[in-house]
């Protein structure tokens, strides 16, 4: 009986969205008088930070400050639509659809700033702190708040931009399977270290090392934060996360969090991860999605570590200690035939 | 059993509330004084989203039954910002990206509190304990540690309280 070290690793190639026979995303910009730009979806930020990167897409589009611009999600009754928050599809689908409308509303802009600065729109620049000027002639500028009140209170113009993304449907090809399923692919791998006690079953994460390559990273501090999140989530779902512990008999059920057990801050390695930005032809700025693939990887890579530690071939999660100990005996009685 | 009115001191108010029979602390502070930091999440002391300070130590208000509150000094999330400012631990909370969705981080922040108050500089394992009665599920925990860590860095650089 001892403690006992083995490492494991996983890769994982993750689609981002699906065709799903057509999944759009829809978007609309519109200037307020104030010289903000209110981004209007159905899509759903889970938490992960979707206003936050459709606020960056949409400010660099439009070549205004960040600060200008107010996303209004979720509200799936009066927004334009979107097909959901899932398969990592939302800044990749909901991206697209921003910068879209975010082009169109951009010219808008443009075109009632050139009135002002009787020029041509063509012949226009942003300088991304809030003013618009003549290429190469900084001097002759308006301020993005002149242009939104001469809109709205001396043209009676609205600076407004609509954006439809759509991933096509991909019928499947009858005779080679072949059809294109996802926008583009994100990609990752996993080398975890463990320690499993043989006399008691219980599993310790030691170390969680990750390389994921992502696209171009529209935001980097929360790319960290899913990758950090989904490792803890993986760990869950590798040693502890179960609806039907006693599976397949569906009963006992956990009710409440004494008996669903899930990790928390002790169970947590540190969890280093590098990020490869390769940007996504499809994507905005390049962007793919990161959202579900960072759970993918640490499950199987853990499970796989308890193997190389035991010299078993545990093919189930969670790997309780139950398992584990099983596990052992079987490899025993095996030895001792 | 019959309605009943108690005072308590919310976030340095003085209160007087009517609650029926068995209503818990969480009840006054969400429904009766709107309150609405304090979540609802397990309503069975297993998530600390409902997590509050009474008498400064740290409890669950769904496990507290409102009379035992009687007299009691509660402070919420609400009670940090008194001057409607972010106090120095919400700021390390921003700063670390220590929240995803969201929904545990008032409690988390309420925990952190506490424990800052009675150990203004904890190890990284005193504060992996001081946490341990609350769940999160999205960030993994290592960016809460980290706020708390930075917090406590910051209350001792300029000495003052947690909030």
């Amino acid at each position: 009986m001892a403690k006992v070290r083995g490492t494991g690793f996983a890769a994982v190639n993750y689609p981002t969205g699906m065709h799903l026979g057509g999944d759009p995303t829809q978007s609309l910009i519109h200037m307020t008088p104030a010289g903000d730009f209110v981004v209007t979806m159905a899509s759903v930020d889970l938490g992960q930070g979707l206003r936050t990167v459709l606020a960056q897409i949409a400010a660099e589009t439009l070549g205004v400050p960040y600060e200008s611009i107010v996303v209004e999600t979720a509200d799936t009754d009066t927004g334009p639509h979107c097909t959901g928050t899932f398969a990592s599809r939302t800044t990749h689908r909901a991206g697209n659809a921003v910068v879209m409308a975010a082009q169109e509303a951009r010219k808008a802009m443009l075109e009632v700033a050139g009135e002002l600065l009787e020029a041509s729109p063509e012949d226009l620049e942003t300088d991304g702190d809030g003013n618009i000027h003549i290429k190469g002639v900084a001097e002759r500028s308006v301020s993005v708040g002149e242009v939104a009140g001469a809109a709205h209170f001396g043209y009676g113009k609205t600076i407004a931009g609509r954006g439809a993304y759509l991933k096509p449907p991909s019928p499947m090809d009858p005779e080679t399977g072949e059809c294109d399923p996802d926008s583009t692919q994100a990609h990752a791998c996993t080398i975890v270290e463990v320690e499993v006690d043989t006399e008691t079953g219980m599993v310790e994460v030691l170390d969680m090392k990750s390389v994921y390559e992502v696209g171009q990273q529209v935001n980097p501090d929360l790319v960290k934060g899913q990758i950090v999140g989904g490792s803890w989530m993986g760990i869950g779902h590798a040693l502890y996360e179960t609806t039907a512990p006693g599976y397949p008999a569906i009963d006992p059920a956990p009710v409440d969090f004494q008996n669903y057990l899930q990790p928390g801050a002790s169970e947590m390695p540190e969890v280093t991860c590098e990020v490869l930005e390769y940007p996504a032809e499809s994507g905005p700025y390049g962007g793919k999605g990161v959202g579900e693939m960072v759970t993918n990887g640490p499950i199987p890579a853990i499970v796989n570590a308890i193997n190389n530690a035991l010299d078993v071939r545990i093919t189930q999660i969670p790997v309780t200690p139950e398992v584990i100990l099983r596990a052992l005996d079987e490899k025993r009685a095996q030895a001792g035939g | 059993m019959e309605d009943k009115l108690i005072r308590l001191t919310v976030n340095g108010r003085d209160e007087a509330v009517i609650i029926q029979p068995l209503a818990t602390l969480q009840d006054v502070l969400r429904d009766t004084l709107e309150l609405t930091a304090v979540k609802s999440g397990c309503g069975q002391g297993g998530c600390g989203s409902c997590s509050v300070l009474v008498d400064g130590e740290l409890r669950l208000s769904c496990l507290t039954l409102a009379e035992r509150a009687e007299g009691a000094e509660v402070t919420t999330l609400e009670g940090l910002n008194a001057t409607n400012a972010i106090v120095p631990l919400q700021q390390a909370f921003v700063e670390n990206y220590a929240a995803q969705c969201g929904y545990c981080t008032a409690g988390m922040v309420m925990a952190a509190k506490a424990l800052l108050d009675r150990n203004p500089a904890p190890s990284r394992d005193e504060i992996v304990e001081g946490l341990s009665g609350n769940l999160c599920r999205c960030t993994g925990f290592a960016p809460i540690v980290r706020a708390v860590q930075q917090a406590a860095q910051a209350l001792s650089d300029t000495g003052e309280e947690a909030s």
